[in-house]
């Protein structure tokens, strides 16, 4: 009986380390072949190896977004821990060059809300921490904080602003425990696992990973360092106390250090009116605005971008529904072999016949090849799931593209608006300057505002380079991350693909060759 | 029964060692027939034979569904103690009626069905099977609608008669419930059978699921390729080539994954299916011999009391005596004939087991294997389709 030779022509492709999974692979195929040298004494030999390509056992509250086990697990095969594959795979060459060597997150503890009034004595508000810890590159020394979820949020936040025009990895999302099916345990593993990963994903971009924002959120310890943003409402406020100032022409600019940020969300409700005035007029009016998105470079590869992120989305979901396809397969089979040994032990112990006895050893070998077949599939469905995850992570991704791509388009705006207020001022300047002349001896109040107009002028015009040169920064780092995306994704396709088929191959017993045909 | 008309000429088909008795059917050519709520499915049976009791060394006639279950009931009826073959479900969902496979597997159960009684030494000499594989349209239909009528025979209503008498007596000799016939090994046959049934219909269950998966199994992989396909589309060179080679292999896939659910439900949970209804048709048996138990029973268990009765009887009132005797006689004689009958019942479902076993042995072996062989090519096929396309996935760059 020879066993099966299936595990060591295994490709390399299979870099994800996964010594484990190549010796179950052996164990299962060996198993295989000997039921198949077994199997019916009756009738012509043929491998009774049952089946099927894989199942992905569906994660027990998954929503559109499976969970792939957390890089804790991966690490112990990972890149990150000495692989004895020979190739390196992209992702663990990205992850092997990032600014950190090592991120976990872990212990997740409720603490109470410090200042906390319960208005039942004996319970207050509690929310959970987890445990951050860090090594950087080059560095010995770990890091160790306790950070909760809001922690997490404002680091988003900061980094959103802080690069503008990257595709800033997402954080995982906030949805409260109270819309969730599963239990709070549960829930929290979930949202530990997904921390990780996001800290992992950030760690790895070029830009943000030696970031001070990050080294700030995992290197400080005690209270969270970095600023979180004060409310909406305050701001709001701010701003509307500053509109009647502006309105009258007291405030007239917005200064060169605030261009640099959006108007959505600053306290600057002129500028928001404005630009908002600007865009209708651009896309509904018709007019054309003074400066507009030339790069045709990048409007191609935008439009390429969102036929890719459709296909991708499809894709998704067809990954999905093939994961459950294979896991009610597996089932299915094991519920069936589960029958047919029941079948088989009463068989043997009731029989009236010596038949009766034989036909429960048939019986009793297609039960077991069944259930073993069954077992294989739970186990090819966590490699599955693990390559075909790639889909949705690119889609977390286009989610990325999409903000920075907005950052672009407002900071655009921004320039615009600066424009055309530059243009308006002019001409009334003008108009001013008609008028005072026909004035014999000029007219001083006039004279005035059109000197006025000319400092306000000279501060817009100043804001106007800013804005220019925000825009044109956004727009290299457009540029810059569209080209690593471009690459990434070549990488990352193929690799999933290379490795959904590899585990294919690898977990299906490849039948006896000299029992084929027999 | 040599009919005048013999074909002198020879088929093609018959055996060269001529002479050889053989007996040839089958059910094929299912063709929907009528309109509307009436229509039904005929079947074209053929049989070739040479046996003597036969018309003609072949015969083709049509047959629907309620011609093969007036056969089936007919021989139920008259051959007690045998396992009547048994026939496909005869309700279905309505729409699910004239679906293609559902129509071929009620051809393929029919033809087993048919073979089985050709093979059974006893039921395949019976007059109702010859008028079933020969007699016209409309002699069949005239023999089919006075059976399946409301019109009961005569014999239907005295056995529902010596029903109620039994019962009678049972509640004027101060039985409670009916008696049973319990030997060691009849029980445990009995609890063997109805187990039996339950395993079955479970594995059976199970198997039928495990079409299912195959088919929606192929269905996503077909949808995934093609998903994987438009993916590769977007990035072009490269990358195009070889997505469309897994997509292409995923489609392929799908194809063999939908036939071997076709395979899996014809070779495999057909049989186990069949195998239940033989289950059922013992059952049937059994309820066949507890009846004959009974009557056999309590017929003795009269003629004892009537007997005692006699012997007073001759002492007491010696001109009452002759008359009685002979009502008792008449009730030995039927007495007789009910101990008879059940033995016969007896006999021949020993008989009948150890066959029933044999050919479930033969049977289902086979279905096994077909599993076996089908899920090992699968396999195979997966395997080495995905292994095809590895090497161009490993020799794709992405620089």
């Amino acid at each position: 009986m020879m066993s099966s030779t299936a595990p060591t022509d295994l490709p390399a492709g299979d870099e994800d380390g996964d010594m484990e999974t190549l010796h179950l692979a052996a164990t299962a195929a060996s198993d295989y072949a000997s039921v198949a040298s077994t199997f019916d004494p009756l009738l012509s030999a043929s491998p009774p190896s049952p089946p099927t390509p894989a199942a992905f056992p569906l994660s027990p509250a998954s929503s559109s977004f499976v969970d792939p086990p957390s890089y804790a697990d991966v690490a112990a095969s990972s890149p990150h821990s000495a692989s004895a594959s020979s190739s390196a795979s992209p992702r663990s060459a990205r992850a092997a060059a990032s600014e950190y060597t090592f991120i976990a997150v872990s212990d997740p503890a409720p603490e109470a809300e410090p200042a906390a009034t319960s208005l039942v004595p004996g319970s207050s508000p509690t929310y959970i921490t987890y445990l951050v810890i860090s090594a950087r590159r080059g560095e010995h020394r770990r890091h160790a904080v306790r950070r909760r979820f809001r922690d997490f949020v404002t680091l988003a936040d900061r980094l959103a602003e802080a690069f503008r025009g990257h595709f800033v990895p997402p954080r995982p999302d906030k949805n409260t425990v109270e819309s969730q099916v599963m239990q709070r345990d549960e829930f929290v593993a979930q949202r530990r696992a997904a921390l990780e990963r996001y800290l992992w994903r950030l760690a790895e971009h070029p830009a943000i990973g030696p970031s001070d924002e990050l080294r700030v959120f995992l290197q400080v310890e005690g209270k969270m360092p970095l600023p979180s943003s004060t409310d909406v409402a305050s701001r709001m406020l701010d701003g509307a106390a500053r509109l009647p100032r502006q309105l009258l022409g007291e405030e007239t600019v917005a200064t060169p250090q605030d261009v640099v940020q959006p108007a959505k969300g600053g306290r600057d409700l002129l500028r928001i009116f404005k630009e908002l005035k600007q865009s209708v007029v651009s896309d509904w009016a018709g007019v054309k605005p003074p400066l507009v998105e030339e790069d045709k470079d990048f409007l191609e590869k935008k439009q390429k971008l969102q036929d890719w992120e459709q296909q991708l989305t499809s894709s998704s979901q067809q990954a999905e529904a093939l994961v459950k396809a294979q896991q009610d397969m597996g089932e299915t089979m094991g519920a069936l072999g589960l029958a047919f040994i029941k079948l088989t032990k009463f068989e043997t112990e009731e029989a009236l016949y010596d038949s009766q006895r034989i036909r429960a050893a048939d019986s009793k070998r297609i039960a077991t090849a069944a259930v073993k077949a069954s077992r294989a599939c739970r186990d090819l469905n966590t490699q599955s799931v693990k390559y075909l995850d790639t889909l949705h992570e690119h889609l977390g991704i286009m989610l990325s593209v999409h903000t920075a791509f907005f950052d672009r388009s407002s900071a655009l705006l921004t320039v615009q608006t600066l424009m055309s207020d530059l243009a308006s001022l002019q001409s009334r300047i003008e108009k001013l300057e008609a008028a005072a002349s026909k004035i014999f001896g000029g007219d001083r109040a006039r004279l005035r505002k059109v000197e006025e107009l000319r400092e306000t002028i000279r501060a817009t015009e100043d804001a106007k380079c800013c804005a220019l040169r925000e825009y044109e920064r956004i727009k290299e780092n457009n540029r810059s991350e569209l080209h690593r995306l471009d690459q990434e994704r070549k990488d990352d396709m193929l690799e999933m693909l290379k490795g959904y088929v590899a585990s294919q191959i690898e977990w299906i017993p490849y039948p006896n060759p000299r029992r084929v045909g027999e | 029964m040599i009919s005048a008309e013999r074909s002198q000429s020879q088929s093609p088909r018959s055996p060269a060692a001529a002479g050889a008795p053989f007996l040839t059917i089958s059910v094929t050519d299912p063709v929907k027939m009528g309109t509307g709520v009436q229509s039904y499915i005929s079947y074209r049976v053929i049989t070739k034979t040479n046996l003597p009791e036969f018309e003609g060394q072949e015969k083709i006639v049509i047959r629907r569904y309620s011609d093969f279950e007036w056969l089936h009931d007919r021989l139920a009826e008259k051959y007690k103690g045998i396992f009547i073959p048994p026939l496909p479900e005869k309700n279905a969902v309505e729409k699910f009626r004239f679906s293609k496979e559902f129509i071929e597997m009620r051809c393929q159960a029919l033809d087993l069905f048919v073979n089985r009684i050709a093979s059974h030494p006893e039921l395949k000499q019976t007059e109702d099977f010859r008028i079933f594989l020969q007699a016209d349209e409309e002699k069949m239909d005239r023999a089919r609608s006075y059976e399946t009528g409301i019109f009961k025979k005569p014999s239907d209503f005295l056995q529902m008669f010596k029903d109620v008498q039994s019962k009678v007596s049972d509640v004027v000799l101060g039985k409670e419930k009916p008696v049973e016939e319990s030997t060691p090994e009849y029980e445990k046959l009995k609890n063997y059978i109805f187990e039996l049934e339950n395993h079955l219909a479970e594995a059976q269950k199970q198997a039928f699921r495990l079409v299912k998966r195959h088919r929606e199994l192929g269905q996503s992989l077909a949808d995934f390729g093609k998903a994987i396909k438009l993916l590769g589309a977007c990035e072009g060179d490269s990358l195009e080539k070889v997505f469309s080679e897994v997509g292409s292999k995923s489609e392929m896939l799908s194809v063999k994954l939908q036939r071997e659910a076709d395979n899996l439900l014809f070779h495999f949970e057909e049989p186990l299916k069949d195998y239940v209804r033989s289950v059922q048709s013992i059952k049937a048996t059994m309820v066949d011999r507890a009846n004959a138990f009974r009557q056999h029973f309590d017929l003795d268990q009269e003629r004892k009391y009537k007997e005692l009765n006699l012997e007073k009887l001759k002492f007491m009132n010696p001109e009452k005596f002759s008359e009685t005797e002979v009502e008792f006689r008449e009730l030995k004689a039927d007495s007789e004939e009910a101990t008879k009958r059940f033995e016969h019942i007896v006999a021949v479902m020993e008989e009948e087991l150890a066959r029933f076993q044999e050919q479930k042995t033969a049977d289902i072996g086979l279905a096994f294997h077909e599993f076996a062989k089908g899920q090992a090519k699968l396999a195979k096929d997966i395997a080495d389709a995905w292994r095809s396309v590895l090497p161009k996935l490993e020799a794709c760059s992405t620089s």
